[in-house]
């Protein structure tokens, strides 16, 4: 049901996803550079592991497109669609993964470790950490009586991990204003759904802590935003949490260098041929968008990008010494 | 058949990096011992995300080379239960830093059950993981955790230096009858997508040998000063032994090759002859691997000609910009001026 979201929101969704694709389009090149002719993931200016999210803007865009600045999004180890849909500092998020002193933490955690507490957003790199943190999230707002909701992304490999069972179990428990995002990338590193996962769907073990579970099919920022927005309106109103499965796609490997050996032959090109951004331009196009209007805001996003990037490479790094500041508030 | 050393003699030299010499160990074992299977994350149709386990899955098949699900309280405790039945499981969690989720199986299961049990039931099982950081991974995959582990009772750790003895450590592993931690160093590996310290990848013998847990070796022999390293560390204080000798400056090198059990008599003979003692260690200071061997060579009442030292990394959490790691992160040339500094204060 396109309908559901409104026209604003859908252009938002439009350009986020776009700026989203961007941020990583200028990472790629940034990362291999100091890299060739022998790749070696400490050199460069990107060091570390590199995951990117191209393929899973739209379980970004369709949550975030409902949370305000006051609501809590703790993401995973693949964070940079989610961060920038939740209104992080694009300059300081840039300037973070490219280690420099004005970054979001002045270079201490990097891509894996973004935090912008302006909008309430945190990633870890251990995997289904971040719901714990959530459901505390929830559970405040819950205590001081304001409306905030605590959403906590994770990935379908996360759903396995004890602390998924153990988060949403306290949050059904304590009916605490919590919503669980699945992006089901069919993929935890080299290992399929299917090999390691006892359920055909992830979104019915919602039934077993009591709370609603829904599936949703064909990486579609509309019905991903349908979805959350019905979820994210139950939490504010008091009735507890909800888990959501959002069926997306990785079109990149597990991290950038991965020679993804694990994947069907063909699969890479069959995903990319159902890319969900120019799928939803040409969706928006039919429903009546002008062109024009998408070009503006693609451009207006890419631009945006542009400028964090620049701005990230022209900032200074940190003073060595600044690595023991901040290990105790 | 040719004689043990007219084989020795026509074998070419291998070129093997830690990585190939545990999954050729792991092999070896498994091809002599039906009790032996394998699992963990991405082990099996990837072979380990630091190739410890390739061609594994191939050869002996999804029923004793098992891919697990995110889920390692759950597949450790397994591991625990497994090696309660009977069976040899060698058992891979990719980073020492991800053991907080499942560390209840490590340190109530499978560190007690042996003695929880008065001795009728053991745990055989070895637990691999990497360690270390210096490319950028930040605070989360970049830890070195020997001492944590070192710190609890009835497990043992062990951490390879170099290929010879990461073949031999992991037969060592798979056979002893307690949970053996298997640490191998990121620097050390011999990933081709990460930078690796050529003085890892060495020959090993093709057949059967074991290296044994909880022996240090001298790696150079030396009469001013004793300097102790493990993993990654052994290899800066090897380059930092080379710059000594060409101010006049004779280091010797322990590889300590095992955190638990600690080889401390290795040490303490070693300090006995040259008097002067420097720890070299990538894990936090606090409480550490550096502080549990000075205190060992004090507690023999060794004369010392300086007091001893220890260089380890700070007790910050691993930075992830580069300009702070390496700031931080011992090397070659702070081992070279710590021991400048030491002769010069001794007596
Ligand atoms: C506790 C823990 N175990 C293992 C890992 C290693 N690891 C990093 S990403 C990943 C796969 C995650 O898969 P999924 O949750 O589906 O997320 P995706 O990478 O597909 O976005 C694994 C196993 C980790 N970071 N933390």
């Amino acid at each position: 049901m396109t309908g559901a979201s409104n026209a604003s929101d859908r252009l938002w969704m439009y350009a986020t996803m776009i700026k989203s694709r961007h941020f990583e389009a200028l990472i790629k090149p940034a990362y291999f550079e100091g890299k060739s002719p022998v790749f070696n993931m400490a050199k460069g200016p990107l060091p570390g592991e590199m995951h990117l999210s191209d393929g899973q803007e739209p379980c970004a865009v369709g949550v975030c497109a409902h949370l305000r600045p006051g609501d809590t999004v703790t993401a995973t180890h693949r964070p940079h669609h989610v961060a920038i849909a939740k209104g992080v500092d694009l300059d300081a998020m840039a300037a973070e993964i490219f280690g420099k002193a004005s970054g979001l933490s002045g270079g201490r955690g990097g891509h894996m470790h973004l935090f912008d507490a302006r909008v309430n957003f945190a990633c870890s790199g251990i995997i289904a950490q971040g719901l714990g943190p959530a459901v505390g999230a929830a559970l405040a707002s819950k205590l001081r009586g304001d409306d905030a909701v605590a959403v906590a992304f994770l990935g379908e490999g996360a759903a396995n991990q004890g602390a998924f069972h153990e988060a949403l179990n306290l949050a059904s428990v304590w009916k605490v204003p919590a919503i669980f995002v699945i992006e089901d990338n069919a993929y935890g590193i080299s290992v399929s759904k299917r090999d390691c996962t006892a359920v055909e769907r992830n979104a019915d073990r919602a039934a077993a802590y009591a709370m609603p579970g829904h599936f949703v099919a064909g990486n579609d920022a509309d019905a991903v935003h349908t979805i959350a927005g019905e979820a994210i309106a139950r939490a504010r109103r008091g009735e507890g949490p909800s888990l959501l499965e959002i069926e997306t796609c990785r079109l990149e490997g597990h991290f950038m260098g991965d020679a993804e050996g694990y994947r069907p032959e063909g699969e890479v090109e069959r995903l990319k041929a159902s890319d969900p951004i120019p799928a939803y331009r040409a969706r928006l196009l039919a429903d009546g968008f002008e062109a024009a209007d998408l070009d503006r805001t693609a451009a207006e996003a890419r631009a945006a990008v542009d400028a964090a990037f620049a701005f990230a490479r022209a900032a200074a790094y940190p003073d060595p010494e600044e690595a023991f500041t901040h290990v105790f508030a | 058949m040719s004689s043990p050393d007219t084989a020795t003699a026509v074998r070419p030299a291998r070129r093997l990096t830690i990585a190939r010499a545990i999954a050729e160990a792991i092999g070896q074992e498994m091809e002599r011992d039906p009790d032996v299977l394998v699992m963990g994350e991405d082990i099996a149709k990837l072979g380990g995300v630091f190739g410890t386990t390739t061609g594994l899955l191939d050869r002996f098949g999804p029923e004793r080379v098992r891919d697990t699900p995110i889920s390692e309280t759950a597949f450790i405790g397994a591991a625990v239960g497994l090696a309660a039945s009977g069976m040899r499981p060698v058992v891979e969690l990719m980073f020492v830093d991800f053991f907080g989720v499942c560390m209840d199986a490590i340190y109530n299961l499978a560190a007690k059950q042996s003695y929880f049990s008065g001795g009728q039931v053991t745990c055989p099982m070895v637990l691999m993981t990497s360690v270390g950081g210096g490319y950028g991974d930040a605070g989360q995959h970049s830890q070195a955790l020997y001492a944590t582990f070192g710190h609890l009772p009835g497990l043992k750790v062990v951490i390879p230096s170099n290929a010879h003895d990461a073949k031999g450590l992991m037969l060592a592993a798979i056979r002893d009858p307690n949970p053996v931690i298997f640490m191998y160093h990121k620097a050390l590996q011999g990933m081709g997508w990460l930078g690796t310290v050529q003085r890892s990848i060495t020959d090993a013998p093709e057949g059967d040998y074991v290296v044994p847990l909880g022996k240090a070796k001298c790696v150079r022999e030396g009469e001013d000063i004793t300097v102790v390293g493990l993993g990654l560390s052994v290899h800066q204080a090897l380059d930092a032994a080379g710059q000594l000798a060409e101010g006049g400056i004779s280091a010797e090198v322990i590889d300590l090759i095992s955190v638990a059990p600690l080889d401390r008599e290795a040490v303490r003979a070693s300090v006995r002859r040259t008097g002067r003692l420097l720890v070299v260690d990538d894990d936090y200071l606090s409480y550490g691997v550096g502080a549990e061997i000075i205190a060992s060579v004090c507690e023999a009442d060794i004369p010392l000609r300086a007091p001893p030292q220890r260089i380890a990394f700070p007790d910050i959490p691993v930075p992830f910009t580069p300009v702070m790691e390496h700031f931080v992160l011992p090397n070659a040339d702070k081992v070279t001026a710590a021991v400048r500094q030491m002769m010069r204060v001794s007596n």
